[in-house]
């Protein structure tokens, strides 16, 4: 520490920075203390990041990774929807209104003929073309309804224990609503779509538990243990990994019996996806043992007695936990979209259940894609959802890898 | 490296006979045989089924024998190049395949070509515009690619094709030259509609390679030797093909084992809704109708090409990267 590093001390000498050439410099002591750690001192916020743990950085940098976080709010509003969906929905996902069938999405407007009314739409009036035999469904300007809020409808028991029967929004009294469109039976698209947010979104993440548990287990087994065992479950790995996925679910499909409830096969499917996913996982946990097995700070820590519990649950597994987490979200979209595929080959789910994918199975004909392409919407929250989890996954990547 | 060649080679064995065990049990699991379901179909229509042929076809395929003796009988007459009968067909399975194996290879090398060709610059130009509009842009793209069932990609591509090009609805062919021998005219033909699948097939991909190609080379653009030949003046297209462009195809080269299997087996639901006379939903009617030795060596014959991609593969690894071949082939 030498004054020269300290200009703020020393006093303003007049007639410039130097004295004149034939004189010596002024003898200079400061008189304030010294302070040997002025320099290694930390600002306050730096000082924050220094003493944050591992879990507060990730966050730090999560949150600014932008993308993620729109993703995370948007992931977290889906899912409370889908918690809530009862209420969400104005209408019970099987409601049948015979009286529209197949018709088209209404639109929503503000202003009637100048004057403002508030959310509303206008009514259908239905006419059968009887040259193409049609149903034409024309919006009638006479017929004003406007939408009600917090109103009485379809009675339900969320969660299959509360009772009620309010809906977030619903239609005027004694008119029908259907913002996306109704179905063949004359279903509304929007109802279902909200309630079918429920199984499609659970199915991943419950899917992703199944092959989470698997591959921790595994992995963790063959990465710590190594030798025989690691030898066989590696070959495994490659065995499930070398099938084609599309087959090997339908074969496990086919296996649960058609006497099943909807609600079993629904585990079941999940199950299944767990199944088909857990190697990459168990893969990554192995190789990151096996490689964070040989770090400094492991040695470090066998050298001062700590023991094997010790270091695989308080040094190893933090190390990938975070690494984990992410890979998983990742793979989220996978299954949902794994899903889809099933229902579509009529192997999924099955009716009275809504799933997007049971949804997507009846809009599999090329006259829904010409006449009704609303009945094709439930494709937008999956492409939606789908993309959240992918930017989510890689902010949390991009976050749990310190070296960025 | 011959050592290491019969140490891989080696270890095939007990793969192959894992996923033939497992391919077997999978298609033992499902209550019933095809007899069983073909019986109930026939009693459904108000036939009665020949009695006396099933017992014949049931005895010829063991099908009366424990599961474990049927296992080795399948497996042996596997591996002597008898693939069995099928039963829905009325066909050896060897022909049964054969016949749409050449048109899903066609289709499949395409779909791969067009990932290729779509990816790779899009993945440079994302990697060397790291956070530019024109990356985020063609992530977001790729990404889309990832997210849309291609089913319904399928179905609406299809239908666009139709109203504004008047293409046939769906096949790989006019409807005129279904089973009529190849020739310039039917050659053209398929040419006019192989372009739809392999598009909707290749989205997919390409989404997903984008995204590696774009991780991989940003990896390999942070390393030193990439700043010191910039420093040392290589210009900037070499100092990019040159050298990190083909440290990040190593991924690339591993990627081959998963390859090979998709080049048979071809985007099986893609092909269903397009009703491609590809392979993909010959296996899936198999699978529904559990005509097992159809399905099952099918299944089989699927894992042993994923056995040699995954050979090639790392063959090739070792070939360019001697650190692989030094650990001795076991990637830790």
């Amino acid at each position: 520490m030498s004054l020269a590093a300290n200009p703020a001390v020393a006093p303003a000498r007049k007639g410039g920075p130097l004295p004149p050439a034939d004189q010596a410099l002024a003898h200079y002591v400061s008189a304030a203390p010294f302070d040997a750690m002025s320099v290694t001192r930390m600002t306050p916020e730096q000082e924050k990041a220094a003493l944050a743990s591992q879990w507060r950085l990730m966050w730090l940098k999560f949150k600014r990774h932008r993308l993620a976080v729109a993703s995370a709010v948007l992931l977290l509003l889906a899912y409370l929807i889908a918690g809530f969906c009862e209420f969400v929905a104005p209408y019970d996902s099987q409601t049948r209104n015979t009286d529209f069938v197949r018709a088209p999405p209404q639109q929503i407007h503000l202003f009637h003929e100048g004057s403002f009314v508030g959310p509303f739409v206008y009514g259908y009036r239905y006419n059968l073309n009887m040259d193409t035999l049609q149903r034409e469904y024309t919006p009638d300007p006479a017929r004003v309804q406007p939408l009600r809020f917090l109103c009485k409808g379809d009675p339900y028991l969320m969660w299959g224990f509360i009772e009620g029967d309010r809906h977030l929004f619903c239609p005027a009294q004694g008119t029908a609503l259907f913002l996306l469109g109704s179905d063949r039976l004359g279903r509304d698209m929007l109802s279902r779509i909200v309630y079918g947010a429920r199984i499609s979104l659970t199915i991943g993440i419950l899917g992703i538990t199944v092959s989470f548990v698997l591959g921790i287990i595994i992995g963790g087994f063959a990465g710590y243990y190594g030798g025989l065992f690691d030898l066989v479950t590696q070959r495994i790995i490659e065995v499930v990994q070398a099938l084609p996925h599309i087959p090997l679910w339908m074969a496990l499909a086919s296996v649960m019996p058609p006497t099943w409830s909807p609600i079993l096969i629904y585990f079941g499917i999940t199950v299944i996806l767990g199944l088909m996913d857990w190697t990459g996982l168990a893969r990554a946990v192995r190789s990151k043992l096996l490689s964070l097995r040989e770090e400094d700070y492991v040695l470090a820590a066998q050298l001062m007695g700590a023991r094997t519990p010790r270091i695989v649950g308080r040094h190893l597994v933090p190390g990938f936990m975070s690494h984990l987490i992410a890979k998983a979200t990742v793979a989220i979209p996978g299954m949902i979209l794994g899903e889809t595929a099933l229902s579509f080959l009529g192997l999924g789910l099955r009716a009275p259940i809504t799933s997007w994918g049971v949804m997507l199975n009846e809009a599999q004909n090329i006259n829904v894609v010409a006449l009704y392409p609303w009945l094709m919407l439930p494709v937008v929250p999956v492409i939606v959802v789908i993309l959240a989890f992918n930017f989510l996954g890689d902010g949390l990547r991009d976050a749990a890898d310190p070296y960025r | 490296m011959l050592r290491y060649l019969f140490r891989r080679v080696l270890l095939m064995i007990p793969t192959l006979l894992l996923a033939s065990a497992l391919i077997f049990t999978v298609m033992q699991l499902p209550p019933g045989d095809f007899f069983q379901t073909y019986v109930a179909e026939m009693q459904a229509q108000g036939e009665r089924a020949d009695l006396s042929r099933l017992e014949f076809l049931k005895k010829e395929y063991h099908l009366d024998k424990p599961p474990v003796e049927r296992y080795a009988y399948w497996l042996a007459d596997f591996v002597r190049g008898d693939f069995g009968y099928s039963f829905e067909y009325d066909l050896p399975v060897r022909d049964l395949i054969g016949d749409r194996l050449l048109l899903t290879m066609i289709l499949s090398f395409l779909t791969i070509l067009f990932t290729w060709a779509v990816a790779f610059p899009i993945g440079i130009y994302s990697a060397t515009h790291q956070y530019s509009w024109g990356d985020y842009g063609l992530t977001f793209l790729g990404l889309l690619g990832l997210a849309v069932p291609h089913f319904l990609l399928a179905l609406i591509v299809m239908y666009f094709a139709n109203v504004w090009l008047g293409l046939s609805i769906g096949g790989l062919m006019a409807p005129e030259y279904l089973n009529q021998p190849m020739s310039m005219a039917k050659f053209g033909s398929v040419l006019q509609h192989i372009w739809l699948p392999v598009v909707v097939i290749g989205i997919t991909g390409t989404g997903g390679m984008i995204r590696a190609v774009r991780a991989n080379l940003l990896d390999e653009l942070d390393k030193q030797y990439v700043t010191t030949a910039r420093a040392k003046g290589l210009p900037p297209r070499r100092a990019l093909l040159k050298y990190p462009f083909r440290m990040s195809l190593n991924f690339f080269i591993s990627d081959i084992g998963s390859v090979l299997p998709s080049v048979v087996s071809g985007a099986e639901i893609v092909a269903i809704v397009l009703s491609l006379p590809t392979t993909g939903p010959l296996l899936v009617r198999a699978l529904q109708s559990q005509d097992m030795y159809l399905a099952g060596s099918f299944l089989m014959f699927l894992a042993v090409l994923t056995v040699i991609g995954v050979l090639i593969s790392d063959i090739a690894l070792a070939m360019l990267d001697p650190r692989v071949r030094l650990q001795g082939g076991e990637s830790k």
